[in-house]
């Protein structure tokens, strides 16, 4: 039986320009709560444009515009009273290649506490420990807290970055490629784990690699030239597409 | 590591689980209505079989998607593409259920034509066989599913015997031609049976081994 669940994202007839270029091309979708939502294309698809949308990324880029509605929940996100610290307090980014601070482990988890005071002083060991438990990192890391994140594996960095942005209580997880940098092995053991952040949080993820959209998320979306071509169930697009460039895409046809 | 992955492929094997259960019963019931000259129980079976053809698709479904999207390998594939032909399979027996009910329903419009002795036993066969191979199939047992297929050969002798049987019936006197053709059907359904119960065997071995044994492929 299917759950009913709630919208977390909802995006309006959204257009996204750099400057003379139109990246987004009125993208409409929905996100729901606590799924997996995958965003699959092409590079320059716009798909990472898309995600960056949601925490307001692209603001840091100059010539950017846009118009139509991004809500998170009720939220319009793109309104002039949008506190974009809380915003991005909320909507957790990890990127491609992990990039901890050049700080100790335990450090790189307390340093949003700090920033942001979310926690008392005596309070932030406790955190620290469960949100590296949180991406089962605790176990291996419980003895090397005080040493420098930057000699973790790549794998280990990555469930550090995830850690570091769970530790501000984010409702949403953009995940950018987070596992092109990884093997094989790590990057199966980030989509499980992944399986378990799915039950507190809502997860997008970006990703140039269908297999794994495939084998990770509810919901995907294909994206072609700035427009969202198809989005639907992850088994109804992965198994009868109704859209011929969806099934180009991913029967390997494209282009 | 305990995979999310292991969860889908056990809801895959809870269902074909289920589906035998119900294929099980459907085949006991057919043979009891037949026996008993119950046509209550004959149409119980009838009107079950929906319930099988639903799980049917249901199972289709779900072995397609998770071919689709965990791309499966080794171990995980050969399940996954033997749940599918199991699933057939069962499905199947469940038809053969459903015109054996039918076939002891005509029966049951006429006196018996002999008492039945052959057809009974050959059922008890069938259906050990039928249990066995989903028995061998849940303990990945596949010295039983080997009994099973080495089982066959005594169905089909019965199945012979049955038809010489009842050609003796036919020839004595055409009035016995309908009722001897239907007990014919039956046993051959009996037969069918058998056959998929040997397939399904076929394909725990295949599972558990990725050894080919049908046809006497790789002996």
């Amino acid at each position: 039986m299917e759950i009913l669940t709630k919208n977390m994202i909802s995006v309006k007839d959204f257009n996204f320009w750099y400057g003379k270029f139109h990246a987004l091309k009125n993208i409409n979708v929905v996100v729901f709560e606590k799924k997996i939502t995958a965003m699959i294309g092409p590079s320059g698809c716009g798909k990472s444009t898309l995600l960056r949308c949601f925490n307001r990324m692209n603001d840091l880029i100059d010539g950017t515009r846009s118009n139509g509605s991004i809500f998170i929940e009720d939220e319009d996100i793109n309104s002039p009273n949008t506190d974009l610290t809380c915003l991005r307090k909320r909507v957790g980014m990890v990127f491609q290649r992990p990039n901890p601070f050049p700080l100790s482990v335990f450090e790189n988890i307390a340093f949003g506490l700090r920033i942001h005071d979310l926690a008392k002083k005596n309070k932030i060991s406790e955190i620290v420990e469960d949100s590296l438990k949180s991406v089962l990192l605790w176990d291996d890391l419980k003895d090397k807290l005080n040493q420098t994140a930057l000699d973790l594996s790549l794998e280990q960095k990555q469930r550090l970055c995830i850690a570091r942005t769970l530790v501000t209580k984010p409702d949403i997880l953009l995940m950018d490629e987070p596992c092109s940098a990884l093997d094989p092995i790590a990057t199966e053991r980030i989509e499980e784990l992944m399986q378990e952040l799915v039950k507190k949080y809502t997860i997008i993820i970006v990703t140039h690699n269908m297999q794994q959209a495939a084998r990770v998320s509810d919901d995907t979306g294909f994206m072609l030239m700035g427009e969202l071509v198809e989005f639907g169930a992850t088994k109804d697009i992965f198994t009868k597409p109704k859209d011929k460039r969806t099934e180009d895409y991913i029967t390997g046809r494209y282009g | 590591m305990h995979r999310h992955f292991d969860d889908e492929l056990n809801e895959l094997k809870e269902k074909l689980l289920r589906m035998s259960s119900l294929v099980e019963d459907s085949i006991s019931l057919a043979i009891k209505s037949l026996r008993d000259r119950s046509s209550e129980l004959a149409e119980k079976v009838i009107h079950s079989d929906s319930a099988i053809n639903i799980l049917e698709i249901e199972i289709d479904e779900l072995a397609v998607k998770l071919l689709a999207l965990r791309q499966p390998e080794a171990s995980d594939l050969r399940f996954i593409i033997s749940a599918t032909k199991i699933n057939k399979d069962l499905e199947r027996m469940g038809d053969h259920a459903v015109n054996i009910a039918e076939l002891s329903l005509e029966l049951l419009k006429e006196p018996p034509l002999k008492p039945l002795i052959d057809i009974p036993r050959m059922a008890d066969l069938a259906q050990k066989m039928e249990k066995d191979s989903i028995n061998a199939f849940v303990n990945k047992d596949s010295v039983l599913a080997k009994q099973v297929c080495e089982g066959d050969n005594a169905v089909d002798d019965l199945n012979d015997q049955i038809f010489r049987e009842l050609l003796t019936y036919m020839m004595q006197d055409p009035k016995n031609i309908q009722r001897a053709l239907n007990l014919i059907i039956i046993a051959k359904n009996l037969e069918r049976v058998a056959d998929l119960s040997t397939n399904i065997s076929e394909d725990v071995i295949y599972i558990n081994s990725g050894k080919v044994i049908k046809h006497h492929f790789e002996e």
